[in-house]
């Protein structure tokens, strides 16, 4: 089975579905001419020319609601963000606009969009380029969300997305591009909805998605190696919609939970957890429910200490180790 | 504070006719048939009592929230929609009950809407900002200022990558030009060459700030040249005028893919909403000289009293009918039901809404 990175695996997922829906189309920044700014959209533009895949001008609010209004006729743009942070630039089109208008129209319009890009830190890119909005967005009923962890889980996922009739938030990670997994040649789809179990295991189980999936994996070598303990990982995937289900499987199985996301605290995807998890799951817990988030402050910029902020493999072990 | 009717609508004789609009030599308007300019009279005479009768309603506690009326607007959406072609779209702000009407959508499901009845045009989800009606070409509805002025220019970007023959109608107010979003739109639309056409309803004041107090530059529209951008000021009174200039952006739009500015001189009787106490911004006399001399309503029954095409006793029987009709969608939306609880989370997803075309898992709603 083919190798390729995660970058190569969305840029295959839009080569794709550009050639399978003439509907289809790319807008965003530098993503043509340029080949992207990281590169996903690369040799696109030369493919399927300058009508699919468009060069916008600076101006996010304008062309995410240009993309949303062409939805409307059946157009299905994926829309790149450079930088998730600057979905703010276009707060209003996005969760205002994409996320209600099918829902104020009674039904009668729906919105095909996908709107992508990476929603990360870890860069030393300062706290306005590194937000994880997944948790604000999944906050807003009428979008989807989605945080592919692996080149395997990018390219299905991105497919589905764009597939899908309702408007999916799709965010990527600019220090997962370069990771490679082994990716079928054929055609695949992962659907949205759907976790992954991404080690087995019985002393605890961890919760993440994204790159935090990633370093949960690397605490969990090292938890097995250093501690003989034997941690579960449970990439989401998909946060909105979310498989509860996985999730609550995991618990009842090891009755410890300890939940890692690389976005704030307050009102984090892992606070949704845990609230779901102590409603269904309270009698399968033998341990409060722990947490490792982003330090709450904005994403600090010194090189050393973003890597402190972020949770990284020995802070996630850490936490593991004062729940056993 | 109620509007007066005008001495017509009350079946008096009309002032001396005013000198005819030489908009309605233009072939546009000239080609039109009897019957026509009658149907474009009585649309107008449609939205005019149906906002009259929306704003009892409100007073009486049917209706909640916001109710922005199109009164002493009428002339601007009859005109603009009464030009589209098969393949024109529209989409508009918050003060939308006007262009739904012009589109054809019923008084009863408008009415309802209103009402948050089950069977309003939005099933009672959207309420007076947000009529839409994709089977018209009318897209909403919308209200946040200015936010709809993207998806006009996007629905103008799909027109074109389809092929399409067709522009985008692309209303908002004097309020919303100071929008960042407007103007990229506007860059949007000039640089790609997009069949959109913004109309600002210029009503003078944005809420209560006037358009002298928002504004810099010259003018609205002009604003179009720092984009190189065709635009026009025109009288949003006069029915045909709105018409003959409308016609002529839209073919720009559509044959040239040039995109344009129609800035639209006209004004409101009523406040921002219902609830606005406009004596802080602008004086009763104001408002009165305009309804004296600038009617969109009596301006046109004075001209089409004087081509013979309006009698005393057809504007009567127009005017008692639209009166008639906005009571019965009144009483249709008093009649009908609320939507239930287990509504509220219908119409927020395609998939759950479709599903044997579901395709993802999981859970999409919580508690």
């Amino acid at each position: 089975m083919p190798l390729i990175t995660y970058r190569e695996a969305l840029n295959q997922a839009l080569a794709e579905e550009l050639e399978r829906d003439p509907n289809v189309l790319l807008l965003g920044e530098e993503i043509g001419q340029f080949n992207g700014a990281y590169k996903v959209t690369e040799g696109l533009l030369a493919r399927f020319g300058p009508k699919r895949v468009i060069d916008a001008p600076i101006s996010e609010a304008g062309f995410v609601g240009l993309g949303v209004g062409a939805s409307m006729l059946g157009l299905r743009p994926v829309i790149e963000l450079m930088f998730w942070s600057f979905y703010s630039v276009a707060f209003d089109q996005i969760l205002n606009n994409a996320a209600n208008i099918r829902y104020m129209s009674g039904g009668l319009i729906n919105i095909p969009i996908v709107i992508r890009g990476p929603a990360n830190g870890g860069t030393n890119v300062g706290a306005t380029h590194s937000l994880t909005p997944e948790n604000v967005c999944a906050n807003h009923p009428g979008v989807k969300v989605v945080c592919p962890a692996t080149a395997y889980d990018a390219k299905g996922l991105l497919k589905s997305a764009i597939r899908d009739n309702d408007p999916v938030m799709f965010l990527e990670n600019t220090i997962l591009y370069n990771d490679r997994s082994e990716v079928p040649a054929e055609e695949f789809l992962v659907p949205l909805g759907q976790a992954d179990v991404k080690r087995a295991g019985t002393d605890l189980t961890i919760v993440a998605h994204g790159r935090a999936v990633m370093n949960s994996l690397k605490a969990a070598q090292l938890l097995d190696a250093e501690h003989d303990v034997s941690a579960e990982v449970v990439d989401l995937r998909s946060i909105r919609p979310l498989d509860e289900e996985t999730v609550l499987a995991s618990v009842r199985k090891t009755n410890r939970v300890l939940l890692v996301e690389e976005n704030k605290p307050f009102c984090g995807v892992g606070a949704q957890l845990a609230y779901l998890i102590q409603e269904k799951a309270f009698d399968e817990l033998d341990a409060p429910i722990k947490r490792v988030s982003a330090i709450d402050a904005p994403a600090i910029y010194s090189p050393p200490l973003e890597k402190e902020q972020l949770p990284n493999p020995q802070r996630i072990m850490t936490a593991a180790l004062e729940m056993l | 504070m109620t509007p007066k009717p005008s001495a017509i609508a009350e079946g008096k004789d009309p002032a001396p006719a005013a000198a005819a609009s030489p908009a309605s030599r233009a072939p546009i308007n000239a080609r039109l048939t009897k019957a026509e300019r009658v149907d474009l009279y009585r649309t107008m005479m449609r939205i005019r009592r149906f906002e009259e009768r929306a704003l009892r309603a409100y007073q009486q506690g049917r209706i909640g929230g916001f109710l922005h009326l199109y009164i002493g607007q009428e002339a601007v959406a009859v005109g603009s929609c009464s030009v589209m072609q098969k393949d024109d779209h529209v989409i508009t702000a918050y003060r939308d009950h006007g262009h739904a009407i012009a589109v054809g959508m019923s008084l009863n499901e408008l009415m309802a809407e209103l009402y948050g009845k089950a069977t309003g045009c939005s099933k009672g989800k959207g309420g007076s900002m947000h009529f839409f009606d994709p089977s018209r070409k009318f897209w909403g509805g919308h209200g946040i200022v200015g936010g709809q002025v993207p998806l006009g220019t996007g629905i103008a970007f799909a027109l074109k990558y389809r092929d399409i023959k067709g522009a985008c109608l692309t209303f908002l107010g004097d309020g919303a030009v100071n929008q960042g979003a407007v103007h990229e739109a506007y860059n949007l639309a000039a640089l790609w060459r997009l069949p959109v056409v913004f109309f600002i309803e210029n009503n003078g004041y944005s809420m209560g700030t006037s358009q002298r107090r928002s504004s810099a530059g010259a003018g609205l529209a002009k604003r179009a040249e720092g984009y190189g951008m065709a635009w026009e000021v025109c009288n949003g009174h006069d029915l045909y005028e709105v018409r003959e200039k409308t016609d002529r952006m839209l073919q720009l739009a559509r044959d040239q893919q040039q995109p344009g500015l129609l800035e639209i001189m006209t004004y409101r009787y009523r406040g921002h909403s219902v609830a606005d106490p406009d004596s802080t911004y602008r004086t009763k006399e104001e408002i009165e000289n305009y309804r004296r001399t600038k009617d969109p309503l009596t301006l046109i029954h004075e001209t089409l009293a004087a081509e013979g095409v309006l009698t005393p006793e057809l504007a009567k029987e127009i005017d008692a009918a639209a009166r008639a009709e906005a009571d019965r969608a009144a009483q249709f939306a008093e009649e009908s039901p609320f939507p239930q609880v287990g509504d509220i989370c219908q119409d927020v997803y395609w998939e759950e809404d479709n599903p044997e075309h579901k395709r993802s898992q999981g859970r999409i709603f919580f508690d």
